[in-house]
């Protein structure tokens, strides 16, 4: 699960990463006032930026800079609103603008071939990791946590002094450790920090000092683990997220909309993938992705029948089982209950193989409407074919 | 022969008192697979089976009653990784979990017990594995199978039964039919199973089942050319058109960047002279045009 922003930077700063304060704004006036607690805190600037999970709102024009509090709003009013990757901008985060020295990158995350926590860190901050892997992978320090200790006090120390960060070890190390102490606090999959920064600030009276500073967090959350981590699942950002995920959610069912006019449902991931990917080498355009899992009973069989068909393009809906732990009588069962129910009625091709197939095709003789397909290629053909009639 | 299971597995079957676990273990018994002990902690003494079986509180007395020697997990998430670092501090040397949804932190803690013990983990979140007319561990349909000489080993669940199927149909049997599972994490890679097919010498062809997500296929393409460059090989990708940056159920499947795609797989694994199918069903065709036949 992905988090904005704003909320990475509550999980670090619960671990005492030193991240400067936030508001999240909702509206131009919240953002305004955002801004004039920051101005009469003293800050010189405040940096607006759009809370959006999809990356590159830089590029997009949803960071900007504003040197007064009317400045503010004006450009909180710019960014809300704004289309990013086919996001609608509907918050944004209000924070001092720092004056930044110098910007790394640090990070950690899952490394699936290693099966170890990975930490990177690289003294080319601020930009994006993917293209300083690309054109200077050297510049990209990593070391592995152990399984058990996590990160010990000398790797961090190695990382730091590799960044060139000697200056500032003690509050590296502690960043460093905060870093993983806020990936196994939160079951995260990745805790990134670009930039973190060295930044300048002044006291009030007058003294210059530099301190490092979380100034961007990102975070994702391991899905498998939120069952133990009641309080996260508040982080979901249900604005950016289609209702009808939701509803999959809810029902245990993984469901992702696609573009096309053919309703697809199948048992198991890999199944489902590849019976999207047969739909489209006939010919066709799937209208979703969806697993219905294994031993599915027949009232969730009918609640994704609903899912697929709460989508007014769809003309034809591709049913394809190998039953293992699904039955297949189960799931013909819940296919007549939804049948039985739908107000929209469009072609259904099925085919329905393992585990008590012979009963699923009882179950589905005679039942007006539904066509029964025998092979993989035989029912992507029929669901095709049913669409390109329908359209 | 066969690889992982076959006539020398003695098996344990852990949560072999709950819905999922008595399901399967009347299934695996069924097939013809050895189950000597059942684990169910706070059951010890009861018997599953119909009496077949005795079920013990925990690893170490089902091991030292009856030899166990493999065992499978049906254990919830939460349970899990206890159970699989129970069962190999018993000695058990190879493990199935079944179980799916367990936190990959959780999983990355096993693993260094698992390596320790000297034992092998396959999944978690894997259908098992079966050798035709031997025995069959995990949640594998019976029905798909067929005895033979081809080796299958694949990260999905569904997708392995519509290739296995597709083999059977055309009178292609199999050595051992193995999942690995789709998590992040998981205890036997493509590799692992590769080197167990090549030290087998009733696998004389492969067929390797991936999906977007990681590069476990490009590494697998790799390890083909400087392994077992002679072996006939065929793939199969799911995921081709699969859009970028969502996941597909798999926690592995998804696409970041250019990295995991189909299109980076099947150009990888083309590059060591594997034929990628387009369809389950093409499979046992690109199999009898290297040179494997029906047996």
């Amino acid at each position: 699960m992905k988090i904005q922003e704003a909320d990475a930077k509550s999980l670090l700063a619960a671990q005492g990463l030193p991240v400067p304060p936030w508001t999240v704004a909702r509206d131009p006036a919240a953002a305004r006032r955002a801004a004039e607690r920051l101005f009469a805190e003293g800050a010189d600037a405040v940096v607006i930026k759009a809370q959006v999970l999809v990356g590159g709102r830089g590029k997009a024009g949803g960071v900007k800079l504003a040197k007064d509090a009317a400045e503010a709003e004006a450009v909180a009013s710019r960014i809300l609103g704004m289309d990013i990757k086919g996001i609608t901008v509907v918050k944004v985060l209000v924070a001092p603008a720092a004056d930044i020295v110098k910007e790394f990158y640090l990070a950690c995350v899952l490394d699936r071939a290693a099966r170890r926590v990975l930490f990177m860190g690289s003294a080319e901050g601020g930009v994006e990791i993917e293209q300083v892997a690309h054109s200077d992978p050297d510049a990209i320090r990593t070391i592995h946590a152990h399984p058990h200790l996590g990160l010990l006090d000398f790797q961090a120390r190695w990382l730091g002094f590799e960044l060139g960060l000697g200056a500032h070890l003690k509050e590296f190390v502690a960043i460093a450790k905060g870093l993983y102490a806020t990936m196994i606090a939160n079951d995260a999959d990745l805790v990134e920090i670009n930039p973190l920064a060295i930044v300048r600030e002044r006291a009030a009276d007058g003294t210059v000092s530099e301190h490092l500073q979380c100034l961007d967090a990102k975070v994702t959350l391991d899905d498998s683990a939120l069952d133990r981590h009641p309080g996260l699942e508040a982080l979901r950002d249900l604005d950016e997220e289609d209702p009808v995920d939701v509803q999959a959610r809810h029902e245990g069912l993984s469901f992702i909309r696609l573009e096309g006019d053919i309703g697809c449902m199948v048992n198991g991931a890999g199944l489902a993938m590849t019976t999207m990917d047969l739909v489209k080498r006939a010919g066709g355009q799937p209208a979703n992705f969806l697993d219905i899992g294994g031993g599915a009973k027949s009232d969730k069989v009918a609640v994704a029948m609903g899912l697929i068909l709460s989508d007014p393009s769809v003309k034809a809906i591709l049913v394809n089982i190998f039953g293992g732990i699904a039955r297949g009588d189960e799931v013909a069962r819940g296919l007549v209950e939804a049948r039985a129910e739908q107000k929209r009625v469009v072609p259904l091709v099925v085919r329905i193989v393992g585990t008590n197939a012979d009963l699923a095709a009882e179950v589905l003789r005679g039942v007006p409407g539904i066509e029964a397909a025998s092979s993989l290629d035989d029912a992507v053909e029929k669901a095709v074919a049913a669409a390109k009639a329908a359209a | 022969m066969s690889i992982l299971v076959g006539r020398e597995t003695r098996l344990l079957v852990q949560g072999i008192t709950g819905r999922e676990g008595t399901f399967h273990a009347q299934q695996m018994q069924a097939y013809g697979t050895n189950i000597v002990a059942g684990m169910t902690p706070g059951k010890g003494g009861q018997t599953a089976l119909d009496g077949t079986v005795p079920v013990f509180d925990t690893c170490s007395a089902a091991v030292r009653e009856t030899g166990a020697n493999t065992t499978v997990i049906y254990v919830p998430a939460a349970g899990a990784p206890d159970a699989i670092m129970e069962a190999v501090g018993a000695g058990i040397t190879t493990v199935f979990c079944i179980t799916e949804h367990i936190p990959a932190l959780d999983m990355l803690k096993v693993m260094p017990v698992v390596q320790a013990a000297g034992a092998r983990l396959v999944g978690p979140n894997c259908p098992g594995a079966t050798s035709p007319g031997r025995a069959k561990v995990g949640i594998i349909p019976a029905t798909i199978h067929r005895e033979g000489r081809i080796g299958v080993v694949s990260r999905s669940g569904t997708l392995t039964y519509e290739v296995v199927q597709a083999l059977t149909d055309a009178g292609m049997g199999q050595s051992t039919c193995v999942g690995i599972g789709g998590d992040p994490i998981i205890g036997s890679t493509f590799i692992d199973i590769l080197e167990l097919f090549k030290a087998d010498p009733e696998t004389s062809a492969i067929v390797l089942i991936g999906e977007i997500g990681g590069d476990a296929e490009e590494l697998s393409a790799l390890w083909k050319t400087a392994n077992i460059p002679d072996t006939p090989m065929v793939a199969f990708i799911a995921g081709r058109t699969a859009p970028p940056g969502r996941r597909m159920g798999h926690a592995g499947a998804i696409i970041s960047g250019s990295g995991g795609s189909a299109a980076s797989k099947i150009a990888a694994l083309e590059a060591a002279g594997i034929h990628v199918a387009e369809s389950p069903t093409h499979i046992p065709r690109l199999l009898q045009e290297i040179g494997v036949r029906p047996n």
